[in-house]
């Protein structure tokens, strides 16, 4: 009996063993499973990250190139921005290392705070950025006091710096943080902190002065540390970018149109400071440059002029000068812009964000009328001693259109008609020639053309043709809309890029020349295929033109100067903004002076030199400036 | 058959020496050879500071089992209350020694090895158990009350280890425990009724754990949630051994091991090297070994005599088998990272030498596999 129990007992052993044997092989089996899982159906996966855990790309980014003017001053340039940093296991204590640089150099004690928590949440050999941009001085205080600064190290990066500030920013544009939407995948952009073109020069030249940045793997441990360099390619420096433009002309026109009739006081001027104890608080844009202000005859505080200005080669289209204002500091943009300042550049009035010379998009005013006069001459219907007589006023239609003289030139010739911009001798003109011709001449002088010579944000302006109404307003076109448009006001638009580009042409003999800004660009033979003008038509034009400057009657004649070494000749021309009510008129109260500034007349001049032999021509447009 | 030997019977040593089980010697061989491989790739290509020790602790191993194998299992049987209160004391001992020094204590410095007293443990609760199993009939095992004392013995030598703390060791002598309970006949509808104890246990338990200790399982839980967290030594590992792919990076070229992204390549994560330099194919030629091993020692226990040698074959193959299963588990996201090494390929003294009693104590079953061995009783064989 016992027997038997004691083998049924062996046998429910030998059971048990068996399914523990069992439970083992089917957990083998699972390790096995899932070895072959992780190793076979998931290899691919973790291969990638395990290459992504031994290698880390490596950026070295490039130099970025300068911009030079036609003289090879620069006006946009690296600096050297020297900065500290702080490797926390090469020092014993942080804080005590930042303490003693205290007492070298400024730290706020907000910088202090941003540095030991940085610190501790980095690992301990990659640096810390203590402080930026410092002086050479400052660097050389910190460099001899090193050996008691552990982990202290001096690195040098490069900052972009314009030495001209605002005075061609809108020519070199400015370099900043790139935004998410910028990335193209060029690795260097990736760089924390990397910079890009974001306007002028800047943004249309940057893959050329960007470089190209060195990629290189590099093998590092698990903490980070790098193991070993692999051999990888050599950084590619960005190239300069070299300018037709003299730097000190675009200066000079800068500052002068900012200027415009206001004068250049320094702010602790008696009449300033009392001004700002009245508690009157300058005008947005007023805000003292270099301690000076713009004040107008009055005493009142000016911001400087809204307008832009160009100068150009009227036979190679050499862009010389292109100035816009107002501007801004483009350094503030690679240092670092508050939120508060950029939003003072978005809401001025005055836009100085925008490259008025090229975007801004103006009636060209009485400096139309020269393409008026040619289209007329060359379709045959004047020539240079049609005679017109001015009243004042022509009736045309129901409506009645005034010449800006009210009481009329009287009887005038081509010439005549140039010298004193007289509205009705161009009245005339338009309906002999009609819209459609005087159309044709403004496109062949460069009118509703855009030139893609390297800025960004050229605007096309606009040459109104019936046609263009009936899409854009579905209404026919009316005859009185032609001798509207044939003194330059109404539809019409055009940039002050434009207004250089059709003096160049009208100055040069009638050759088509595009403007220009890169230097070391391939040199284009000038067309040879001319605009087809007579230049017996030309001379006539020109003579006009003269007579504007230099002419007893020119509406340009103040600005001659006795002192001045050079004659020139242009054409004024001013925009009304605001239509003209006919109460206004018959009370007289439509003086600019009296008007607030955005109701004021626009600006315009065209001018060349030298008067006899033209070279250079110049156009200028300041907005509401008041009239030419 | 052979002739039943008496209590009293000696064998002859040669015949001894002759019925030691020499091929489950090789297995174990060669997996201190792939030890040894390992080792010296761990170290970057060096004998120093692993595979050398490796080596000479081998040797001094091999010599243990076949000591082992040669002594008498009635003195095992005899000895196994003394063994289990040495080692109880010894666990005891390295508490307070580890309250008087700081912080985790686990060994005790021999000056040749680090004794670790939990090691020494994992042995000698199955000697103790198969003991005391051995002189229970099976009516006496159907009563609860004879029950309480093996349970008792398990559970004090898991708290103490519990308390080093090292989760590790203690799941592992609760669960060659539990083996032993259940080759020794206990009724399934206890560890049925264990389990769900257990389970009700669980919220309890967790109170007990320390932080580190439930990081451990949370991140195990879901180990994606803190890569470069708790769960960045789990997440290594698996790219290590699927970055291996089936023939490996080759030996020495495992680039997650030796650039430091596993840590402890020598003793815990010395699998996933081994799988990320010879590839699936290496990680099975090991997983193979070991499962011969343990085929080998399930398959002798059916030849033994006396339950005492059944028991104790059983269970010194299954803690080999849990530390196998565990580390390697452990290394493939299959277990919570809980510090348990490889058997004679991590690099370890008291791992090492727990593994070659082990072995040793297999072979000492197999050679008195004939020795009957009374029950002290009244009962006649």
């Amino acid at each position: 009996m016992k027997q038997r129990k004691r083998q049924e007992f062996q046998k429910l052993i030998s059971r048990r063993t068996a399914i523990l044997g069992g439970v083992k092989f089917s957990l083998f089996a699972a390790l096995a499973g899932r070895l072959y899982f992780l190793q076979i159906e998931e290899a691919e996966k973790y291969r990638t990250l395990s290459e992504n855990n031994q290698f880390n790309f490596q950026v070295l980014p490039p130099v970025r190139g300068r911009i030079l003017d036609r003289n090879g001053i620069p006006l946009a340039t690296n600096k050297d921005n020297f900065r500290l940093e702080i490797v926390s296991e090469q020092t014993k204590d942080v804080a005590e290392t930042i303490k003693m640089l205290q007492e070298i150099i400024k730290i706020s004690p907000e910088a202090v705070e941003r540095i030991l928590t940085e610190t501790k949440k980095k690992r301990s050999f990659v640096p810390v950025l203590v402080s930026e941009n410092l002086s050479r001085k400052e660097v050389a205080k910190v460099a001899i006091q090193t050996p008691y600064l552990p982990g202290i190290k001096i690195d040098i990066g490069q900052t972009r710096y314009y030495p001209f500030r605002d005075l061609a920013v809108h020519l070199t544009g400015y370099v900043a943080t790139i935004s998410q939407s910028e990335k193209t995948g060029d690795p260097v952009l990736e760089l924390p902190g990397f910079k890009i073109g974001k306007s002028g020069i800047e943004k249309s030249f940057d893959s050329k002065m960007r470089g190209r940045a060195a990629q290189r793997q590099v093998e590092v441990n698990a903490v980070g540390r790098i193991i070993r360099k692999l051999p990888g390619e050599e950084i590619q420096m960005g190239r300069d970018v070299k300018l037709t433009i003299d730097v000190s002309l675009q200066s000079f026109s800068t500052k002068r149109l900012a200027q415009g009739n206001s004068v250049y006081t320094p702010v602790d001027d008696p009449r300033i400071q009392r001004a700002l104890s009245e508690g009157r608080n300058l005008p947005p844009g007023t805000d003292p440059v270099n301690g000076y202000v713009n004040i107008d005859y009055r005493g009142n505080v000016l911001a400087p002029e809204s307008g832009a200005a160009v100068v150009m080669d009227a036979f190679n289209g050499e862009v010389l000068a292109l100035a816009s204002t107002p501007g801004f500091d483009p350094n503030s943009f690679s240092s670092g812009l508050t939120a508060a300042d950029w939003e003072n550049l978005l809401s001025n009035p005055r836009s100085p964000m925008t490259n008025k010379a090229v975007s801004g998009q103006y009636s060209p005013g009485s400096t139309f009328k020269m393409i008026v006069c040619l289209a007329a001459l060359e379709a045959g219907v004047a020539h240079q001693e049609t005679k017109v007589q001015c009243s004042g006023m022509i009736e045309f239609g129901d409506s009645r259109f005034h010449c800006w003289k009210k009481d009329g030139h009287g009887w005038l010739n081509m010439v005549g008609a140039i010298e004193q911009s007289c509205d009705v001798y161009f009245y005339e003109l338009a309906k002999r020639v009609g819209i459609k011709r005087i159309g044709e001449m403004a496109a062949r002088f460069g009118f509703g053309e855009t030139f893609n010579f390297g800025l960004p944000g050229e605007n096309r302006g606009l040459i109104p043709t019936p046609a263009w109404k009936r899409k854009t307003f579905g209404q026919a076109w009316h005859a009185g809309e032609t001798l509207i448009t044939s003194i330059g006001q109404g539809f019409i638009l055009c940039t002050p890029l434009q207004l250089a580009v059709m003096t160049c042409r009208l100055v040069n003999g009638g050759r088509p020349v595009s403007p220009r800004l890169l230097q070391n660009e391939n040199r284009k033979t000038l067309k040879t295929k001319s605009l087809q003008v007579n230049p017996q038509h030309l001379r006539t034009i020109l003579k006009g033109m003269d007579k504007v400057v230099n002419g007893p009657q020119g509406t340009a004649r103040k600005v001659v100067n006795r002192n001045m070494k050079f004659q020139f000749g242009g054409k004024s021309g001013s925009v009304q903004v605001k239509r003209i009510s006919l109460d206004e008129r018959e009370s007289g109260k439509f003086k600019n002076k009296d008007r607030p500034w955005h109701e004021r007349d626009h600006a315009m001049f065209v001018a060349f030199a030298p008067l006899k032999a033209p070279r250079y021509v110049a156009s200028v447009v300041v907005e509401h400036g008041g009239g030419g | 058959m052979k002739i039943a030997h008496s209590e009293t019977t000696k064998l002859p040593l040669t015949y001894k020496l002759k019925r030691i089980n020499y091929g489950l010697i090789i297995l174990v061989t060669a997996c201190c050879s792939i030890g040894f491989a390992m080792l010296y790739s761990a170290a970057g290509g060096d004998v120093e500071p692993w595979a050398q020790r490796h080596l000479v602790r081998y040797f001094v191993g091999l010599l243990a089992i076949i000591i082992l194998g040669v002594i008498n299992i009635r003195f095992l049987f005899k000895g196994a209350y003394i063994f289990y209160g040495v080692s109880l004391m010894l666990l005891v001992f390295v508490e307070l020694a580890g309250e008087i020094g700081m912080g985790a204590q686990r060994w005790i410095d021999l000056g040749l090895i680090r004794l670790q007293p939990s090691e020494l443990m994992k042995i000698s609760v199955v000697i103790v158990l198969a003991r005391y199993f051995h002189i229970r009939s099976y009516h006496e095992i159907g009563n609860p009350l004879h029950l309480a004392i093996p349970a008792f013995l398990i559970l004090l030598p898991v708290a103490l280890v519990i308390k080093q703390p090292d989760l590790g060791t203690a799941v592992m002598i609760a669960l060659s425990g539990l083996v032993i309970f259940f080759i020794a006949g206990v009724r399934i509808w206890k560890f049925i009724l264990l389990l769900l104890g257990g389970i009700a246990l669980v919220p309890i338990i967790w109170q007990f754990l320390l932080e580190y200790q439930k990081k451990r399982i949370l991140t195990f839980l879901s180990p994606e949630t803190d890569p470069l967290g708790a769960g960045y030594h789990l997440m290594q590992s698996k790219i290590a051994l699927g970055s291996g792919g089936l023939y490996g990076k080759g030996f020495m070229q495992g680039s997650q091991s030796h650039l430091n992204f596993l840590p402890e390549i020598q003793t815990d994560f010395i699998f996933t090297m081994l799988a990320e330099e010879f590839g699936l194919l290496g990680g099975l030629l090991v997983l193979l070994l070991f499962f011969l091993i343990s085929c080998y020692g399930i398959i002798l226990s059916f030849f033994m005599v006396s339950k005492f040698a059944r028991l104790l074959t059983i269970g010194m193959t299954t803690t080999l088998f849990l530390y196998v299963f565990i580390n390697t588990g452990m290394v493939m996201g299959l277990l919570p990272i809980v510090g348990v090494p490889l058997p004679f390929i991590s690099y370890g003294g008291s791992a090492l030498l727990t593994s070659m009693t082990a072995i040793g104590l297999i072979i000492s079953c197999n050679v008195h596999r004939d020795v009957i061995i009374s029950r002290f009783s009244d009962e006649e064989a």
